[in-house]
């Protein structure tokens, strides 16, 4: 190997690096997530494709025992979306859980910078990541037939509220990320989310439910905010509704970011 | 002149345990110090209070003349640190880890590509630049984790055991190349686990053990307390059947043979350097306190 000549340092006297200001640190890192996530071609396509293959199937495997009208793809796009925001989201606590358990946070923690910032890029890239995913999934349902109602209106508000309720539930998975041990952890204690959906009217109404599911499912922040976009793009009551989702993202949101920011303090050796 | 790294009754503890008790350290400016001890010495935990990971519980610590407690940034804004566990990101490439390095340390965007451009030619990276870092060997890697540190040089660099788990055509490739880095006047803070590591490498060596320095002083002074070879007697399978210590010259592996020969047993003999063991068995079968050489 050739020697290595380097600028010869001045002992005590090469200048210090300056402090990065305003948002330049985090402009980096959304662009380093952004590559990152463009470059793990297996979880992007399984965050779109899954979504995708879950639409069909239950449009045309369980629809036709569901509904029986053929219409049932109507009722169940507002949750596939809401199943692919999940799925997507998954993926930040494993690239977060990979940062934190590798050297590399360590490497900007000792750096002049808000080593928060490396945050900041994987849940803007999560948030970009979704609604890509969330436009596909709508383009596949209007090809099978699904046609909303909505007005430009009604479609502003629902784009509105599954961007927040994808930002709430980015944080969720980023905090999940923080709190576990290693990449294949957050993985495993991000599917435990997915199971939400389920147990909501996002593929079934409630009152096809027993009893005691029927209170759970009413009472769960998913039900709302599909109920809420169901009732922006197809047209059926809203009730209190929107409220409801609105609030329960935020105060996603709040409590995700407050455990994220004391779990990443935390975590030093 | 000020130290580069002044250390003064440090104490840190995880539940209840201490890890460090008490440590002193002064290293000047433009010396290459090795902090040598077994795992769970306190190596790590030294390195992550000096680069600011940290908070000590007690004592005080200054690097480049800046308090790693009371101005963390300072501290932060003249070191660098090539951490245990490769710091680069597995998915990108040479060049792009180190423009986005050079991004986060404050270069415009042309300047970040030159200066990946020179570094990846000075640290012998040219043929990797291209290609995605999940691609690259160990050795590799740390080649490229030691690159990123100097795309601002910094006044301090931390090597926290830079060539462990590496293996050992790349170990003397990162020793030349750590080498060459002390030689260009950077302050070089290693901590190690090989005695062999930190007597190529090191200008001064401080062994560490139960979170106290134990012994401090250049490696031949080091060596001196150690004593030198050993001789080694080992039968077909491997097993040691006997030891003798020797003080290097021919007439002391003479002798050594001879008390090997009077034991009667068969075997092969050998020559072993002096081990990180061999200088904690010297130093605690001596006397237990702080040992100074100066």
């Amino acid at each position: 190997m050739t020697a290595i000549t380097l600028d010869r340092a001045v002992p005590g006297g090469s200048p210090a690096r300056p402090r990065m200001r305003g948002l330049s640190a985090e402009r980096v890192f959304i662009r380093r997530s952004l590559t990152l996530s463009l470059r793990d071609g297996e979880t992007l396509s399984m965050s779109i494709m899954l979504p995708v293959v879950l639409m069909l199937l239950f449009t045309y495997v369980f629809g036709g025992a569901i509904s029986g009208d053929g219409d049932y793809v109507d009722y169940v796009v507002p949750g596939i979306i809401l199943l692919c925001a999940g799925f997507g989201a998954a993926s930040i606590a494993t690239y977060v859980a990979r940062d934190m358990t590798t050297g590399v946070i360590d490497r900007f923690r000792t750096m002049p910078l808000r080593a928060g910032a490396v945050l900041t890029g994987h849940v803007v890239a999560s948030v970009v990541r979704n609604l890509v995913a969330t436009a596909v999934v709508i383009g596949v349902a209007l090809l099978v037939g699904f046609r909303p109602t909505g007005g430009v209106g009604a479609w502003i508000g629902a784009f509105a509220l599954i961007t927040l309720y994808i930002l709430a539930i980015t944080y969720l998975y980023a905090a999940i990320g923080l709190a576990s041990g290693s990449p294949e952890a957050a993985a495993g204690y991000g599917f435990i989310l997915m199971f939400l959906p389920y147990l909501s009217s996002a593929f079934v109404p409630v009152d096809t439910m027993p009893s005691w599911l029927q209170w759970i499912a009413a009472n769960q922040p998913i039900t709302p905010i599909i109920e809420t976009i169901r009732g922006l793009l197809m047209g059926t009551a809203l009730h209190a509704q929107p409220y409801w989702a609105v609030g329960w993202c935020l105060v996603i949101v709040a409590f995700a970011a407050a455990w994220g920011a004391w779990l990443f303090r935390r975590a030093r050796r | 002149m000020e130290p580069a790294i002044d250390v003064v009754g440090l104490r840190k503890q995880y539940g209840g345990s201490p890890v460090l008790a008490g440590l002193d350290l002064r290293v000047e400016p433009g010396e290459v110090f090795a902090l040598l001890g077994s795992n769970g010495a306190g190596k790590t935990t030294t390195i992550s209070i000096l680069t600011t990971l940290v908070r000590a519980d007690a004592g005080s610590a200054s690097v480049a003349g800046c308090d790693v407690a009371r101005d963390p940034v300072g501290v932060r804004q003249r070191i660098a640190l090539t951490g245990q566990s490769t710091a680069v990101d597995d998915a990108l490439n040479g060049t792009e880890n180190l423009v986005m390095l050079g991004r986060l340390s404050g270069l415009p965007p042309r300047a970040a590509r030159r200066r990946a451009a020179e570094l990846l030619e000075r640290f012998g990276l040219t043929d990797a630049a291209g290609r995605r870092v999940r691609t690259y060997s160990g050795g590799t890697r740390r080649r490229l984790d030691l690159a990123l540190s100097f795309v601002v040089a910094p006044q301090v660099l931390f090597l926290d055991e830079p060539t462990t788990g590496v293996d050992p055509r790349s170990r003397l490739d990162l020793w030349e190349t750590i080498r060459g880095l002390a030689d260009a006047g950077t302050t070089v803070f290693l901590t190690t686990q090989y005695l062999e590591e930190a007597d190529r490498l090191a200008d001064r060596i401080a062994v560490l053990d139960g979170g106290r320095i134990v012994a401090e002083g250049t490696s031949a002074q080091l060596k001196a307390l150690v004593g030198t070879d050993t001789l080694v007697l080992q039968d077909a399978a491997g097993d040691v059947i006997a030891e003798e210590a020797t003080d290097g010259t021919i007439a002391g592996i003479r002798a050594a043979l001879d008390r090997l020969e009077r034991t009667d047993a068969g075997g092969a003999v050998s020559l072993r350097r002096p081990t990180l063991d061999d200088v904690f068995l010297s130093l605690t079968a001596t006397d237990e306190t702080v040992k100074e050489f100066a």
